[in-house]
């Protein structure tokens, strides 16, 4: 299978690293342009921020902005909290948790040589890419890009009278459904992998969880996007060719698009959280020095979530008009997907206790991410209550609670995993002191932006307006606006740390030996980086599950899936002392 | 302690309490895994020769985990349900009715007028101000002519979206007069931000007063708009 692959491969630059059909090139080809679409999802979120806190004063830099991202004018500021949520939702946080590590990891982690379709992985990223490259176009054509929102809900949507914005949301649309059509291919080819290709004695329950969550993952893309991709299409139909699929004028039914987009986008939420959670698994295991604690359960768990995950899309749309009895059934439904992420939580805390905890920069974001994911969680509890919901809906609380979830869990999975894999992605080492400091004053910074939402939000402070100045009960918040901006601006300063030594370490970083956390899953086998095939000669076997750290009667605290044997490591294989420090 | 605004409709009690039920209740569960978590992690840190513990889990403790939060989540489900069924389920028979059509960036706000009855000439129309009697159920017919809107009062803990093509029926019934903002929740483009409109609870008196100088205003030529 090797040779056949190398014979495939043409050794120029461009067959190398552009048009690669190497699963961990095209791992790092999503992962640098997550992190470019980052920047500017980042430098989005300042804007919005700055004009939130400081309505009355131009925003600093104005001059050299485009015309189109001046948020003082209300048109603008839609259009600019609309991309940060399109960008980050679509082009950062699912290529880089599915684009990124579940090709980098899927088939390291189970001891395959590449993906099922290596084509097909490649044609993923550059349909994704074009997807990305689409949507960033749509900045720079008359009328600016979409501003209805990253939920595009029609009429809205459906209509250019209504917001003065025409081929940008045209762009928008078709780049989402390009992007969402890499999900796609993505999802098939790391099922037929994950089904298909793994080592010799990788059972199901061998796996990794991060390879069980991004297998989930996986099948969730795989059901849920083609709903997203026909509503995308409607939506489309009704903007170009005078379909009605969504005007009541014409027959149309205005909820039909929530149905539809919720459907895929409540799913989407798990595409999005799911990953992080088994990256966050394994991270804490390995630097508790521990067994996982409760890894069925884990794994469980995780189908709980993914499975309960379709039928509690209406829990978005208490106040949208659907029947309210409706309303119940997705309350109840909402309220018992609850119940796994609690199993997850109290499993983590289960690995923690009695463990022998190394404190590096991947274990503090780990940590950072159960943190805030409790947060995320409990929050979640009071929309999910369809009469509160009624007074917290569209307010802060979900703002605060969205990202509760999605940059303190998701963000911080995904900071978790680029420290703990970046060795074997570069074959070198960041600074770990840099991101120490990094990691907490994230981690600090974090909660002081977003956790003092939830009290704008129990205000009944509205999101997506662009003056909270101009109602008289809001105005006594502004304080809070102010603070929750400065802290903003803060958070995002700090995230130059890890961009300087994530970019700094690709050239002067220490050179990372094969095994440098002392890991016992697959991965960690292969050379960092590892070469084309992976495995050189022959792939490895594998023995036993993933988690066994802290054997007793082991000299070793650790015990590779790879090492033959039941109980002391093999004679004649060096295992490298645990570095104690 | 008010973490909420001041609650003026006879729902709004109830809401509070259901939050207030939840935010104890997830209140307890965060401090308790907040505090674990961070003991943990220091109680539990690297130091020499001290070796972790080795267990892969415990089936009991797996259950009992799995048990008490599931039986919290779904007491709350079903508390809720009942508030819920009360607010959105029903609306309480009342002749007290007023027409909501949303627009971008308008709430045209109607009664009937002399004649009591809708769609007639002799409406009473205000644009972004809304007049009702205290101590009365009132029932609001939400429409919307453009896009989708959400009629949002927070003092009354009150949030409708407004569907064009559908017409949702929803109730409220004041319980202390004064001035409160009627917002939008629902993004509705660029002038979402501005779709403000002022909502006067009055006296039965006062409010029947204000409706008469209306209709005695009112020019019987006009078409009613459809």
């Amino acid at each position: 299978m090797s040779a056949q692959h190398d014979a495939q491969h043409s050794p120029s630059f461009i067959g190398k690293y552009i048009f690669s059909q190497d699963h961990k090139i095209i791992g790092i080809q999503f992962l640098f342009v997550s992190l470019a679409f980052m920047v500017l999802g980042g430098f989005l979120a300042m804007i919005v921020r700055w004009q939130l806190g400081f309505p009355d004063k131009e925003i600093p830099l104005a001059n050299v902005l485009p015309t189109s991202w001046n948020p003082a004018d209300p048109a603008q500021y839609n259009a600019v909290f609309t991309m940060h949520a399109s960008i980050m939702i679509f082009l950062v946080i699912i290529p880089i948790l599915t684009g990124a590590f579940g090709n980098f990891l899927i088939p390291l982690m189970i001891g395959a040589r590449d993906m099922a379709f290596p084509k097909l992985n490649m044609l993923s990223f550059w349909v994704g890419f074009s997807g990305g490259a689409v949507i960033a176009s749509s900045f720079f054509v008359e009328g600016g890009t979409a501003a209805t929102g990253w939920t595009a809900y029609p009429p809205l949507s459906a209509d250019p009278q209504y917001t003065g914005v025409a081929l940008g949301q045209t762009l928008w649309i078709v780049g989402v459904l390009l992007v969402g059509t890499a999900s796609i291919m993505g999802a098939v080819n790391y099922i037929t992998t994950i089904v298909n290709m793994r080592a010799p004695g990788m059972h199901f329950f061998r796996m990794p969880l991060s390879v069980w969550a991004l297998f989930i993952t996986a099948i969730l893309q795989l059901m849920a996007t083609p709903v997203l991709a026909s509503a995308l299409g409607m939506l489309l139909f009704d903007r170009t060719l005078g379909t009605h699929f969504f005007n009541p004028a014409g027959g149309g039914q205005v909820l039909l698009w929530q149905h539809l987009f919720w459907f895929y986008s409540h799913p989407a939420v798990y595409i999005m959280i799911l990953p992080s959670m088994g990256f966050v698994s394994d991270i804490m295991s390995t630097f508790a020095r521990k067994p996982i604690f409760g890894y069925k359960a884990m794994v469980f768990s995780l189908m709980g979530i993914a499975g309960l995950g379709f039928i509690v899309w209406g829990h978005h749309m208490f106040q949208s008009g659907m029947n309210p009895t409706l309303g119940t059934t997705f309350m109840i439904s909402t309220m018992v997907i609850a119940v796994p992420s609690a199993i997850k939580t109290f499993n983590w805390l289960g690995t923690l206790w009695g463990g022998a905890i190394r404190f590096t920069p991947a274990m503090l974001h780990a940590l950072a991410f159960v943190s805030t994911f409790i947060i995320g969680g409990l929050s979640g509890i009071f929309m999910a209550s369809t009469p509160v919901d009624m007074f917290i809906h569209d307010t802060y609380f979900i703002v605060a609670h969205l990202h509760y979830v999605l940059f303190g869990g998701s963000l911080f999975g995904v900071f978790a995993a680029i420290n703990f894999w970046y060795p074997k992605m570069f074959g070198r080492m960041l600074n770990p002191t840099v991101n120490l400091v990094h990691a907490v004053l994230s981690f600090i910074f974090f909660n002081l932006t977003f956790f003092p939402m939830h009290i704008l939000g129990m205000g009944g402070h509205m999101r997506r307006i662009y003056d909270p100045t101009l109602y008289d009960f809001l105005k006594p918040m502004q304080p809070m606006n102010e603070f929750i901006s400065v802290n903003a601006f803060i958070l995002g300063g700090v995230q130059i740390l890890f961009a300087a030594n994530f970019i700094c370490s690709l050239f002067w970083g220490k050179k990372a030996e094969r095994n440098p956390w002392h890991a016992n899953s697959l991965e960690w086998a292969a050379p960092s980086p590892p070469p084309h095939g992976n495995w050189g000669e022959k792939v490895p076997t594998v023995y036993r599950g993933p988690f066994e750290y802290s054997l007793p009667g082991m000299t070793e605290d650790y015990m590779p899936q790879d090492l033959p044997g039941a109980g002391a490591p093999t004679p004649g294989r060096t295992v490298m002392t645990p570095a104690r420090s | 302690m008010h973490l909420l605004p001041e609650g003026v409709s006879t729902y709004s009690g109830r809401i509070d309490l259901m939050f207030y039920v939840i935010l104890a209740v997830t209140g307890v569960a965060f401090v308790v895994t907040e505090t674990v978590l961070f003991y943990f992690a220091w109680r539990y840190r690297h130091r020499e020769g001290v070796r972790a513990h080795y267990t892969h889990g415990n089936s009991r403790i797996e259950v009992i985990w799995t048990i008490v939060p599931a039986v919290m989540l779904v007491f709350l489900g079903l508390a809720s349900r009942k508030v819920w069924d009360e607010i959105k389920g029903h609306v309480p028979p009342t002749d007290q009715e007023i027409v909501v059509l949303a627009s971008q960036f308008d709430w045209e706000v109607r009664y009937k007028g002399a004649d009591g009855q809708f769609e007639t000439a002799d409406d009473v129309v205000v644009h972004n101000e809304m007049h009702v009697p205290v101590n009365a159920p009132v029932k609001i017919r939400l429409r919307s002519k453009d896009v989708i809107h959400s009629f949002f009062v927070p003092a009354f803990r009150l949030k409708q979206d407004a569907v064009p093509g559908l017409t949702i029926d929803i109730w409220v019934q004041p319980t202390k007069t004064g001035e409160y903002e009627i917002a939008c929740a629902e993004l509705c483009g660029f002038g979402h931000g501005t779709m403000r409109g002022v909502l006067t609870v009055m006296e039965p008196e006062a409010y029947r007063k204000w409706l008469s100088e209306q209709e005695a205003g009112v020019v019987p030529a006009e078409a009613p708009a459809a």
